[in-house]
Parts: C-alpha cells; structure tokens; sequence
C-alpha cells in the first residue's frame, strides 16, 4: 500500500466500511494494522487462541478444516470475527493464496471497536446474514 | 593528505567478496555481527556513520530511551536471566561483554538516557572488537547469479547473504496537505524555545507524547491530534501502546489542564504569519476543528531506508514503511536479504491476543539477530549449530525452567520459542531458540516448544505447541500471580502434554 490516502481510498470501498464518513475511515486506517502474507503463509490457525480480526484488502486466502479446503475468500471480506466474538478458538485453517495484503484488528479491541462504530456491525452482521442463509457457514 | 590515506588504508573491510555483508553499526548490526563471528562466518560490516551505536547517536530527542535496564534485580547480572530485566545490553556469552549499559547508569532512572545507552554499545563494539568499515555509504544494489553486489561510496561488494540493518529512524509523513511546511519530530527545538506557545502535535504514540511531555513546563496550550485514541502499554500490555512515562500529558488532559488529546484527522495545515492554522476533522466524535497555533509538530512516525531494493522486487507493507519478511527475517520476495534490528518486526508472528512481538525494540530484536546468525549459518553455509541431547526425565523441568526465566521467551511472547524434537535414533534434541511462526506452520519431527504468553485478561503464562506426525496442537498452561510455572501443578499439566512424545 503506497500512501495513507490509497488506503483509505480502499477502505472506502469495501462494503465493511462503506457507511463511514472519511475522518472516520482515517481512524479505521489507523486502528487496523495493514499486514502482508506471501503465498502459502497461514493468517488464522485452526485450534490456536487468542487470534485477530482480518479484513483482505487484496489477493486471496483459502480457508482449510482440517486440511480440506472448503471456501476461498477475497478482497473485502471478513474473517476471524466469529473466533474473536465467541471468544473461541478458529475452526478453520485461512492460507493466502498469492500475495495477501489484510488489515488486521487485535481480539481485544474488536469490542470497542464495533461499539463506537455501530454501522460497521451492522454490515458485519449483514455479510454473518448472507452467510447464515447460503449455507455457506464454513465455522 | 599523507595521513588520511594513511587511514584510509586501515579501515577495515576493503571492498571486495564477502560470504555475508551486513549493512548498519546500529545495535541490530552489532549483534548480528557478534553472533555471526561466534558461529564463524565471515562477514563485512558496513556503515554509513561515523561510529557504532545507530539511532542512539541521535534518539530519542529528549535524551531518555523507554526499556529498562534494572541495576538491581531478581536474577543477577552476568547471568542469563538478567537479560530479562535488562533490555538495552547486547547479548554476548563472554562476561566482560554482557549486561554493559548498567554500567553507565548513573541510578536517576531505570531508563537508561541516550548517552548512557550509547556508552554501553560503543563499550560493546570496542571489548568484543567489532569491527566495520565507518563512512562506507550503501548507494545501490544489483542481484547477481548467487548473491548481490552492492555499490557503496567506498567501492563495490559482493554477498552471497545480504543482511539490512538500518535502522527506521527516517523521518515519515502521511500525505495531509501543508504537512511538508511542518517540521518533524526529529526537528523539535529545546523545549524552552516553546515558551507560552500554543503548540500542536500531530501523533498519539510514544513520540508524540514524549515531546508533549517535554514541552509541559513550557507550552501555554499542547493539543495533541491523530484520527485514533492513543493505546496506552498498561492497556495493550505491550511496548506498542503510550509508555506509561509520558503519561503526565494524558493525565493532564484527563484533569482537564492545558492539554487536550483529540480525536481528529489533520486535513491541511497552512501557514498564518509565524503561525500556522490545522484544520481537523473529529473521528470517534463528529466535529470540526481549526486551530490556530505558534508550532506544529510532525510526531508521526519513521520509515525504513529501504535505498533501491523495492526495485529488486522487496515487497513491503504498513504504508510501504516495512518489509515483509519470512519468520527467519529474510524477504518474502527477494531469497537472500536479510533484516535485523527494529526492521524485524516485518516478521508479524502469531500477535496472539493482539500482542504484537517486541521485535521494534533492542530487548527484542537482539533475540531475533542471534536466531538469525544461526539460522544464516547454517542456510547458506553448512555451519550447525550444536543440538545438545536432553534426558528424558529434565525434559519437564527444563522447558519449565526456561518459561520461567529464558530472556528470549520473556521479551519476545508468543513469537520465539524454546524448541525440544525428538529423533527416533539419537533421542531428545534441544533445537535451541525458534521461531514460533516458523514452528508451528513449516512441519518437522516430532517436537515440542514452550513460550510464554499473555492472555486477554493480561496474564501471563506458558503455551505449549506440541508437533505430533506433523500436526501441531496448541496447550495453555495455568498461569501464576507470581511468574512461578515450576509448581507441582505445571510439572503435571505439562507431564501429561508430552505423554508419548519425549
């Protein structure tokens, strides 16, 4: 990511955050911690605690269950929050296939997080929504 | 001119082909050199300044660094443990080189001031007899079929292992427009040339707060701005949170004094006269903010002096300002660099609970730089590193024992681990320090490692990762109000953990 105003300019265009205004999308672009992961590098470990939360900002990850992989995930997508909100362990495996670039959120701060930022729950309870309906729960 | 030739000519590490060239005399070089030079492998060090010691030659501006190192503590010094409470001395296995910057501390604090810690490192480099080649310039990198050549104001180079240690004390700015016309941290004057001045700092980390802290006996008002609220250690219970001594700003601003800590994004900044005016926009909270102010200060971070390898195709990341690395600190992209010092943190490792690895500071990265020199030796240059056998019965005691007290488990949780495998033919092997990241996702024997970890309710205590046919498991261990993971109890958990294996 080359500047703070490409990222933000990106933030601006995942769904997650689409209800923001810029100063706050400032505070998201300082609050998450931009991350990069090379092909094959693991971001979530099925089994470990105390994991993060993951925006991908881009490339792709796949998610494995114990070693089968059952669903790929790409830019803008969500992932680790149901472990961070259930105070659980992840069921799952996510791998960067190819360069992965993430915004991460440590657990700890993800409460506080979605409080002073409710329109952000509200999208994050609607992508668990489109989820829940397609079957496509891979938790 | 007779004699600078003449010193010239003494100057070590003429150009030429080295196995290992190491660039930076800033305490990740060092240490990485010492640990290079203890495992045989010839290496260059080369450096842009005039002596060793890095940014310690110039920061922190106000003279006093935020690690400890305690002259009195429970372990004593000399030893091992004491490293723990000593974050600031370079590692070293001969006495007379270990736990030095103490010996400079004049007892006014348990922070050592930037003279002292300079001390230290100079004494350092001189007992052990570092060497590098002072005022060479890094200028351009070329790869060639095995390695890399580097052109530097003294000649060129040739590596077969580069390693990067530079440090990331370059001044960086976001792109607001006007913050060109506003002088950077670096550039802060003495503090009484803020008299009754209206002065604001743009940034809530630790420089922000530590210039803030400078100028409280002399600015009329301090307003300190940044679009997210500042992350105090004793809250993230990590050193990337505010340090709790320059929290007299945040305490003031609580009381409601001449403080104010904002939540707002800087979206220009002009020039009024001899002022300036900072236009900002609330975050947590709407609203929208002028100021008009006598000073303004950049607190808003460093960079890495990369030079011209992102053009070999180093990938970086964190607004272009670190590399990514592997968990044995060499680029995911470029095979063959290398980074040590505060650079390291480019290797993220697990960051369980959010706790980032403590790879930003000396206490961290001269863990990773000793990992790194073993690591290199025996990568690129066949050179192994002895792996003591363990009897079965010290198994417990011993990983316990280094949860308990290993320096490198305690300044770097849940990111280096002690690691113990098991070899069917010559039992038990002690695989020394490793990376966590590197051992729980890159596969091996059968195998065990031990770090210690700090929980969401800020506990510590010890983690297990037991590798059993390749897959790894993950056990937390109780922790203990008084650090003590030697008790019957632990002995038993981990007796049972490691039931089969060992």
């Amino acid at each position: 990511m080359a500047s703070q105003v490409e990222l933000i300019d990106t933030l601006a265009g995942l769904a997650l955050f689409a209800d923001l205004s810029r100063p706050q999308l400032e505070a998201v672009a300082h609050t998450f911690e931009e991350e990069y992961f090379a092909d094959g590098q693991r971001i979530l470990r099925q089994g470990f605690s105390g994991s993060n939360l993951y925006v991908i900002v881009s490339g792709q990850a796949a998610v494995h269950v114990d070693g089968t992989q059952r669903a790929t995930l790409a830019r803008g997508d969500v992932f680790g929050e149901i472990s961070v909100l259930l105070g659980e362990p992840p069921a799952a495996d996510v791998v960067a296939m190819g360069p992965l670039r993430c915004l991460a959120l440590p657990g700890p701060e993800v409460e506080g997080f979605l409080l002073t930022y409710p329109r952000v729950s509200y999208r994050m309870l609607q992508a668990e929504a489109r989820r829940v309906r397609t079957a496509n729960l891979w938790r | 001119m007779a004699l600078k030739k003449a010193t010239k000519r003494r100057k070590p590490f003429p150009p030429g082909r080295y196995p290992v060239v190491i660039i930076g005399s800033g305490p990740g070089g060092l240490q990485t050199s010492y640990a290079l030079r203890r495992l045989g492998v010839e290496h260059a060090v080369l450096s842009a300044d005039a002596g060793p010691g890095g940014m310690f030659l110039r920061f922190p501006l106000f003279q006093r660094l935020i690690s400890w190192s305690k002259p009195y503590a429970p372990a004593a010094r000399g030893t091992r443990p004491y490293a723990w409470y000593d974050w600031n001395s370079l590692l070293a296995d001969d006495r007379a080189h270990q736990a030095l910057v103490p010996e400079f501390m004049d007892g006014s604090s348990y922070f050592p001031s930037r003279g002292e810690m300079a001390r230290g490192l100079t004494t350092f480099a001189r007992r052990a007899r570092l060497a590098a080649r002072y005022g060479c310039r890094w200028e351009a990198t070329r790869k060639t079929g095995d390695g890399f050549t580097l052109v530097t104001s003294d000649g060129e180079y040739t590596c077969r292992a580069l390693v990067v240690a530079v440090g990331m004390a370059e001044p960086w700015k976001p792109d607001v427009p006007g913050l060109d016309l506003v002088p950077h941290y670096v550039r802060t004057r003495a503090p009484r040339t803020y008299a009754d001045q209206r002065v604001v700092i743009l940034g809530k980390r630790n420089s922000g707060f530590e210039v803030a802290d400078a100028l409280l006996p002399w600015a009329r008002q301090i307003i300190l701005l940044s679009p997210r609220p500042a992350l105090l250690s004793i809250q993230s219970r990590s050193t990337a949170g505010v340090r709790a001594r320059y929290l007299l700003p945040y305490e003031d601003h609580a009381l409601g004094g001449g403080v104010v800590a904002l939540d707002a994004a800087t979206n220009r900044v002009e020039r009024t006269g001899a002022g300036y005016r900072v236009f900002a926009a609330g975050t947590t909270r709407p609203g929208e903010f002028v100021f008009d102010a006598d000073a303004v200060i950049a607190a808003t971070g460093f960079t890495t002096p990369l030079g011209d390898l992102r053009a070999l195709g180093l990938a970086t990341f964190n607004q272009d300002r670190l590399p990514a690395l592997t968990p044995f600190w060499e680029s995911t992209t470029v095979p063959g660099i290398f980074f040590a010092g505060t650079v390291t943190q480019g290797a993220i490792g697990l960051k369980k609970h959010g706790i980032p690895s403590n790879s930003g500071g000396v206490g961290g990265f001269r863990h990773n730089a000793r990992v790194l020199a073993g690591y290199l030796a025996e990568k690129h240059f066949a050179i192994t590193t002895p792996r003591p056998t363990v009897r079965a019965a010290e198994v417990v005691p011993y990983l316990l024992s280094e949860v308990a007290r290993a320096p490198e488990l305690w300044n770097q949780r849940s990111y280096l681990a002690r690691v113990l495998s098991v070899d069917p033919r010559e039992g038990i092997r002690d695989e020394g320090i490793v990376p966590l990241a590197h051992f729980v996702d890159a596969g091996g024997p059968d195998a065990a490692a031990i770090v210690l970890e700090t929980d969401q309710a800020g506990d510590h205590h010890p983690a297990v990762y037991v590798r059993r046919s390749g897959r790894v498991t993950e056990h937390v261990l109780s922790s203990d109000p008084l650090h003590n993971f030697e008790t019957p109890e632990h002995h038993a958990q981990l007796t049972a953990l490691l039931n089969g294996l060992l």
